[in-house]
């Protein structure tokens, strides 16, 4: 005790604290460990004890410490730390029993205290620690709630001085604009201004001019003259005529032509273009006719039978006349019609494009949200054909087996059919050949596809695994039934040739294990059995021994550690190296060491058929 | 491209006969008739003083030279060179004389435009014409010579005079809704006059040859207005440049704006052509430097070169800053073309003057810019297909077609200053003109212009 005393300092509540943790731990421990458990939840109590013995009870007052514990434990409800005493007189014997399961008892609620009391500790921190947090979240929001009236203030106040500026922008607005306008006024009044002195100076110019006019022309000035050496005749040989009322009315016929000639010309030109629109317009029509006809028919049929109604009630009106005739009439006459055809045709096509608008939209939108998905999709797609191709090659090879087994089987009960047998065989071997060969090159192109399509692929690995498992084993049994026609072996391929799954792997592997898996299961009470079974392949198929082992461990009985050596599966070595599997079992019976070495057992079937072999 | 021998000649005065057959060109005051083909010289003419203009007759028989400082004309015969023919006006003045379509009346504008005097050479008879208007384009004949249309003030009112040409009687008379008359201008095909008002307002008026108003047309007010106009040759475009730097383009059917050509000065579309004149400075000052030494006696001495390149967009444009308080600022577009095709305008704004804008009428949009790197001077289309030619009173000669750009050096000792450019009705040869000579380019025909064009492509 005093050792105990020494070694933890009674000052620290802390302490006692984590030491009840680590009984709390270790509680669930076994109960070998009790004691020390109980040495370890004793220290509390013991300093506790000293303590209160030192006070309590001392050399003289046992007796009395003893009934008053017995008191006041009776009190609590606990059996009494006397004996059942047999007689009054007799003085009651102390019950060392009782008292040590008091004592247990109380520990066990003094821990039980502990633990509420550090339930409550923790909860009280953490509700602490919550406090803390709402509290400082208080303080957070309300600071936010400051700055955010603050700015509101800001904003509010910025919107004020805003709308003070927009009002002074406004009024000059306004005064620019008065200004603008008076300054028109100016310009306007100037411009009059400046007409009426134009006005005023041209007058006196015009006068001037008058004047000089007939100061010029009045003078008879000798100068201006033409000098000539002879007349030349006029450019277009005719001899000029005189001006008379006549000609005047000849120059207005010859003016009108003319401008009638302009304006005919122009009509001319205009029913031209007219014509060339129309054309034009015809054309589209009729491909927008044909367009829109053969897609949708169903929805749209009432449509284009109204527009076409409309085409046909204009080509029946044109009636006897030809279609360019039609066309040539004025537009007074089809106007209607047409443009009452060309707007529907045109509301038409207009839907039907904004319809194709909307899904090249939706395709884009899909399309640049998740490109992959698309690719995704394809190889999905991709995955499925190879699947399907790979489950048409299994049946092909099962198809191919069952031939092999029925074969294999008329030719062990039946000698006589040997020889022809043979032929057939040789026949079948040629068609497999034929057929391996096939199955090849089918290969080939899934190695092609494959790598085309990696991802695909990836996901297709593990399925491609098994397929290659499969045709491993097949191609085992192939040559195991080749070299050793035995019956029972052939009896057991055509039980794995059934190719029928995982369930049936299971089933064979437990029916072909149980002479051996059986005293395990049996034996093992409440064992720690791990047994895991992971099919999977040599990473490289000519390392031929590499062993795997797999331990069982169980607490009562003894490990049976399985090393095995799985014999190569490549099909040309297995015939000759069945010699090579060893299957060594040593069993050690009360092991203690309980290691479990995570290893994983290589069962293949061919595994699982050698089972019974050595 | 060949040149000819340079020849002398004053006043820019050099006209291609309308036949196409001859060369008139003015040395003072003796007119010089030339062979285009042989560029001899057919006759020479002596006038009685410096001339100041000539005319071709439409028939190519008659060659007007007017001397407005004597107020006289003189008229000479191709055919027969003792004819001669002198007008006086006298006292009256002369500021404008020209042909009438028929080539047989001389039309002569007297001082302050007191009246215009019809001159016939078959007649003795004379015309006046009262109250013409001094204005920038006051008289206009319709393409077949039937009419002429004649702006007139009178009462402080524009009217316009439609004249049948034969006889030179009053066909129509009719004033106009213009503040003050500017131009007038006759549809190619004749029946459209076109009459635009003051600069001070923006307003195009079209009238039929019958004179009913067609239709008028105004894109704002209170600002500077119509700066120029052009017919295109087809009659469907009329194509309006205003002082805002815009060239408007109503169409014939119902007279309103079909699109408005905008001249930005930063062009962002990648799809338009910037050629942009780009001076190669003259080996000699960098050769003495180079270190690899210029081949020594390469060539003749070389002047500065220039080429175009291709500008990459964005590109701005250089401008002027006009000056905006002074009268006839240098805004707007000053200059509009069509090509004889109808399918190419070009244009230049004066604020942008080393700039000419070539727009695509099919697609109406803009189709390609040339800078030069000084102002243009002027322009003008081959008549028989869509090839601008440009000067800007340098010593080359700029020419552009789709297929691209060219600009080619005027041979001769001392600087051929190009000031101004005639062509030749058939597109083949071009008149170069200086202050004191001229010069053909002889340019190469249709078969070889394929090969020019993608010789320019590889000169650009």
């Amino acid at each position: 005790m005093g050792d105990w005393m020494t070694v933890t300092d009674p000052g620290l509540s802390s302490e006692s604290k984590t030491i009840s943790q680590h009984t709390s731990e270790t509680k669930m421990s076994p109960s070998s460990l009790y004691s020390q458990q109980v040495l370890c939840s004793s220290i509390p109590l013991s300093k506790n004890v000293h303590s209160f013995f030192s006070a309590f009870c001392t050399e003289d007052n046992i007796e009395q410490s003893i009934s008053y514990l017995d008191q006041e434990l009776t009190t609590f409800g606990f059996p009494s730390l006397y004996e059942e005493s047999k007689g009054k007189e007799t003085k009651r014997e102390l019950n060392i029993v009782a008292v040590l399961n008091c004592m247990n008892e109380l520990l066990v609620l003094q821990r039980k205290n502990l633990l509420a009391q550090e339930n409550v500790e923790t909860q009280n921190l953490k509700l602490g620690s919550d406090m803390d947090h709402l509290q400082s979240c208080y303080s957070k929001l309300k600071e936010q709630l400051e700055t955010s009236r603050r700015e509101m203030i800001g904003l509010q106040e910025r919107d004020r001085q805003l709308q003070c500026k927009n009002r002074n922008l406004h009024q000059l607005l306004k005064n620019e604009k008065d200004e603008v306008q008076k300054l028109q006024n100016i310009i306007a009044s100037r411009a009059t201004q400046y007409n009426h002195d134009m006005k005023r100076k041209e007058r006196e110019y015009n006068k001037l001019k008058e004047r000089l006019h007939q100061l010029v022309m009045n003078k008879k000035d000798k100068k201006i003259a033409m000098d000539i050496l002879n007349y030349v005749g006029r450019a277009d040989g005719k001899r000029g005529s005189w001006r008379t009322g006549k000609t005047e009315a000849r120059n207005e016929d010859e003016m009108y032509k003319i401008l009638l000639n302009d304006y005919e010309y122009r009509q001319k030109q205009i029913l031209m273009e007219n014509a060339e629109l129309k054309k034009v317009l015809q054309q589209m029509k009729k491909e927008m006719i044909s367009l829109l006809s053969p897609q949708k028919k169903k929805p749209r049929e009432r449509v284009d039978d109204s527009t076409g109604t409309v085409i046909s009630d204009v080509e029946e009106d044109a009636g006897e006349l030809s279609r360019e005739s039609m066309w040539d009439l004025s537009c007074e006459t089809v106007r209607e019609q047409l443009t009452n055809s060309i707007r529907k045709q045109w509301r038409i096509l207009k839907s039907h494009v904004e319809k194709l608008d909307n899904q090249v939209s939706k395709v884009h939108l899909e399309g640049f949200n998740d490109e992959d998905v698309i690719s995704r999709q394809d190889h999905e797609q991709e995955t499925e054909k190879l699947e399907l191709e790979i489950q048409q090659c299994k049946e092909m090879i099962k198809t191919q087996q069952q031939l092999l087994q029925q074969q294999l089987a008329t030719a062990c009960d039946d000698d006589t059919t040997s020889l022809l047998r043979d032929c057939y065989l040789l026949e079948e071997k040629e068609r497999l050949k034929e057929e391996w060969s096939l199955f090849k090159e089918q290969k080939k192109n899934f190695e092609r596809e494959r790598r085309s399509f990696t991802e695909a692929a990836i996901r297709l690995g593990l399925e491609r695994k098994a397929f290659e498992e499969e045709r491993a084993s097949w191609l085992k049994q192939q040559f195991l039934n080749m070299t050793t026609f035995d019956h029972q072996n052939s009896e057991n391929v055509k039980l794995f040739s059934a190719f029928s799954g995982s369930s049936d792997w299971d089933n064979l592997t437990v029916h072909s294990r149980q002479p051996q898996k059986k005293p395990h299961s049996m034996s093992n009470g409440s064992p720690v059995c791990m047994s895991k079974l992971t099919k999977s392949l040599p990473a490289s198929p000519s390392t031929s021994d590499f062993c795997q082992t797999r331990s069982c461990m169980s607490e009562h009985s003894s490990i049976n550690v399985l090393n095995i050596t799985p014999e190569d599966i490549k099909p040309n070595q297995v015939g000759g190296e069945c010699t090579n599997q060893k299957w060594s079992v040593a069993s050690r019976p009360g092991s203690q060491e309980g290691c479990y070495s995570g290893c994983s057992l290589t069962y293949t079937n061919s595994h699982v058929e050698k089972d019974d072999l050595p | 491209m060949n040149f000819s021998e340079v020849f002398k000649l004053s006043g820019l005065l050099c006209k291609f006969s309308p036949d196409g057959k001859y060369l008139a060109s003015c040395v003072q005051y003796r007119l010089v008739v030339r062979d285009v083909n042989t560029l001899q010289i057919v006759q020479l003419y002596t006038c009685l003083d410096q001339i100041q203009h000539i005319e071709w007759s439409a028939d190519s028989l008659f060659i007007l030279c007017a001397m407005y400082k004597r107020g006289l004309v003189q008229v000479w015969s191709l055919e027969q060179p003792e004819w001669h023919c002198k007008i006086d006006e006298g006292s009256a003045g002369l500021v404008a004389s020209c042909w009438s379509p028929d080539g047989r009346h001389i039309l002569n504008t007297t001082e302050f435009h007191l009246r215009i005097t019809v001159w016939s050479l078959c007649t003795k008879s004379v015309s006046y014409i009262k109250y013409p208007k001094a204005c920038l384009q006051g008289t206009t004949f319709t393409r077949d010579g039937r009419y002429m249309a004649l702006a007139e003030r009178r009462d402080c009112k524009d009217y316009v005079s439609i004249f049948v040409c034969s006889d030179w009687q009053l066909l129509r008379h009719f004033d106009t809704d213009t503040q003050d008359l500017t131009g007038i201008e006759w549809a190619p095909n004749g029946c459209v006059l076109a009459v635009w008002d003051t600069c001070l307002e923006y307003k195009v008026l079209l009238y039929s040859l019958d004179g009913r108003l067609l239709s008028a047309y105004s894109a704002y007010e209170w600002s500077l207005g119509i700066k120029s106009v052009a017919w295109s040759p087809s009659s469907q475009f009329l194509a309006v440049g205003s002082y805002d730097g815009k060239v408007r383009i109503l169409n014939h059917v119902t007279w309103k704006m079909i699109t408005e050509f905008e001249h930005p000065v930063a062009i962002n579309n990648p799809k338009i052509v910037v050629y942009k004149e780009a001076e190669k400075s003259p080996q000699l000052g960098l050769g003495c430097l180079s270190f690899p030494p210029p081949r020594a006696g390469a060539g003749p001495l070389p002047t500065s070169e220039s080429k175009y390149e291709i500008a990459s967009v964005p590109v701005s444009l250089q401008t002027l800053k006009p000056v905006t308080d002074r009268a006839n600022p240098k805004i707007g577009i000053g200059m509009l073309a069509f090509s004889p095709d109808s399918y190419f305008l070009a244009t230049r704004n004066d604020n942008v003057p080393n700039a000419v804008w070539v727009w695509d009428i099919q697609k109406l949009r803009l189709f390609a810019v040339l800078e030069q790197l000084s102002p243009v001077r002027t322009f003008q289309w081959d008549p028989k297909q869509p090839r601008l030619a440009i000067c800007t009173g340098g010593s080359r000669v700029y020419l552009w077609s789709p297929a691209g750009c060219l600009s080619v050096q005027v041979p001769g000792e001392g600087d051929f200053a190009v000031l101004s450019l005639c062509w030749h009705l058939s597109g083949d040869s071009i008149a170069l003109l200086s202050k004191d000579h001229f010069c053909l380019c002889f340019l190469e025909t249709e078969a070889a212009v394929g090969t020019a064009c993608r010789q320019l492509g590889g000169h650009m």
